[in-house]
């Protein structure tokens, strides 16, 4: 028996002694008869952003939802770690495309959904006062704009304060003036609370604003073709050119894989 | 001829909207047409146009409630409303138990749903040899018919219900780690509650359907009673005086169980529910 059995041996302490909290790796996924993802190995480092992109259909979202637990029909393995690198229950949380807000709760009940929603909650109420929703706490669902509901998705997302938060797309639905203003309230959360974020994106700019890591994933099950390190300075500004180079690095990546 | 532009009605385009009509009138509309139709029979039955030993005129209609005496009134109508009462109430939480259990479970879809669909598909009337030949004449016959008649709708309302909640609600309560009878109080149940309560009301008003059938058998009290004692008399005014008792008692709990729902469904983004 080798000592890659002991799926604790695979985790690798990182830098500062903190080691990776999440690693996902698939050795094939399919739909039907088409496989989507082949070999892919992806390994979150604690505390860094790690941007997935690749074109529609490529599977991005399709790893997204395996590392989530919700799409188990695939071969390979999803391993979560504590701090000491001790293999760790699934501690995560998730925003998606849209908010996905239960119509018939109030906001702050939405936010603290996990513990059954109470009444009065000051955890949820302090958290939504960070992403700016502190005046619509007791407000349905139904009272919010689109830009307001997602903020409220990603305040229910770190609410159980879990060790990574997984979003797929989270943006895509809404304008580019709330898109921006989003973005810069999501790297300042994942700043204040340490956590590891894996974001799926079809915005290369938002990947390279946001990654610390931009992965690039091919079409047709290559795997993971590029990778590109984003070692620029938070907060970042969308103006510096620092940015837009990066952003070609990864369009050149993006275009070899996917012939575009 | 074209005409003058000025003789247009001028409204500037400044100006704010004509406010709509208040509350009040907009929801009195709703009585104009019995009014008209009630006005145009008296004409009719005064003027001698039609016969009034057939199509009473609404006076004489009242004459023969006033006739029966308030007691007598009151009396049918408690008895009519509380076989309704009892029968809806058998029928709907039966309906809602056994709709739950077929809306979370294929095998209990595949086991039931094909059954009760045949059931559904039986007339009110059909039913009442069989239950006076099972139940006797009693209560029992009378308020297992209205069950019946209440249980579908309600039953087919929260099937439909669950099986409309949106996926992705459910996925993320999976990612809480929801499941079961959890899953179902706190998210399948509440997003199934708008089709539930269209059924609860559809359920309510074919429960006084089937009332109505139950209580033409065999009844000493009741406004199906009532009907069949008007029609042995041949008079046709106390027949219109139960049919009127019946299209008021019915519109009055439909109303309080719109009331219900509304309150109940104000969570709601449509354009039926209150604004926010």
């Amino acid at each position: 028996m080798s000592a890659t059995a002991d799926p604790a041996a695979l985790v690798r302490p990182a830098a500062g002694g903190r080691a990776d909290p999440l690693t996902v790796q698939v050795l094939s996924k399919r739909f039907g008869e088409r496989l989507v993802l082949h070999d892919v190995n992806l390994v979150l480092r604690a505390g860094e952003t790690v941007s997935l992109v690749g074109a529609s259909g490529c599977g991005k979202s399709t790893l997204l939802r395996i590392a989530a637990g919700l799409d188990r029909d695939y071969t390979g393995q999803v391993r979560f770690a504590d701090a000491a690198g001790r293999p760790a229950p699934r501690d995560i949380g998730v925003v998606f495309q849209e908010p996905r807000l239960f119509p018939w709760l109030t906001v702050a009940q939405n936010v603290a959904f996990g513990i059954g929603a109470p009444r009065h909650d000051e955890h949820a109420l302090a958290l939504l006062a960070e992403v700016g929703l502190a005046a619509q706490a007791q407000a349905l669902p139904k009272q919010l704009s689109g830009g307001q509901a997602q903020r409220a998705a990603i305040a229910r997302a770190l609410y159980a304060q879990p060790r990574v938060l997984l979003l797929d797309e989270p943006f895509s639905a809404v304008d580019a003036f709330t898109r921006m203003k989003l973005q810069d309230l999501l790297a300042g959360l994942a700043q204040r609370h340490g956590v590891t974020l894996l974001l799926v994106t079809h915005d290369i700019e938002e990947a390279v604003l946001l990654g610390d890591r931009v992965v690039v994933l091919g079409s047709e099950a290559q795997g993971i073709v590029d990778e590109v390190a984003i070692a620029l300075p938070r907060p970042r500004d969308r103006r510096d050119v620092r940015l837009a180079s990066v952003r070609a690095h990864v369009l050149d990546a993006l275009h070899q894989a996917h012939a575009l | 001829m074209p005409a003058e532009p000025q003789a247009l009605p001028a409204v500037p385009a400044s100006a704010p909207p004509r406010p709509l009509p208040s509350r009040l009138p907009r929801r009195s509309l709703g009585l104009l047409l019995p009014a008209l139709l009630l006005g145009g029979v008296e004409l009719a039955v005064r003027a001698g146009w039609v016969q009034g030993h057939l199509l009473p005129a609404p006076s004489d209609v009242l004459q023969a409630l006033l006739g029966l005496g308030g007691a007598d009134v009151a009396g049918h109508v408690l008895a009519s409303a509380g076989r309704v009462a009892l029968g809806f109430l058998c029928g709907a939480v039966l309906a809602l138990a056994v709709g739950t259990l077929v809306g979370l479970s294929r095998t209990a879809e595949a086991l039931l749903d094909p059954s009760f669909q045949a059931l559904r598909a039986i007339p009110s009337l059909a039913w009442v040899p069989l239950l006076l030949l099972w139940l006797g004449i009693d209560e029992a016959p009378k308020i297992t018919l209205i069950a019946i008649g209440a249980f579908f709708p309600v039953y087919m309302g929260t099937l439909s219900g669950i099986r409309d909640v949106d996926r992705k609600l459910v996925e993320l309560a999976r990612l809480y780690g929801l499941a079961g009878a959890t899953l179902a109080r706190r998210v399948l149940l509440p997003a199934a509650a708008p089709a539930v309560l269209n059924g609860l009301r559809n359920g309510l008003s074919l429960a006084w359907m089937f009332m109505v059938a139950a209580e033409l058998i065999a009844a000493t009290r009741g406004l199906g009673y009532l009907l069949t004692d008007g029609r042995e008399l041949g008079r046709a005014d106390l027949v219109f005086a139960a049919i009127l008792l019946l299209a008021t008692l019915g519109k009055l709990s439909d109303s309080l169980m719109q009331r219900w729902e509304q309150r109940a469904l104000s969570w709601r983004d449509s354009l039926g529910s209150t604004p926010a």
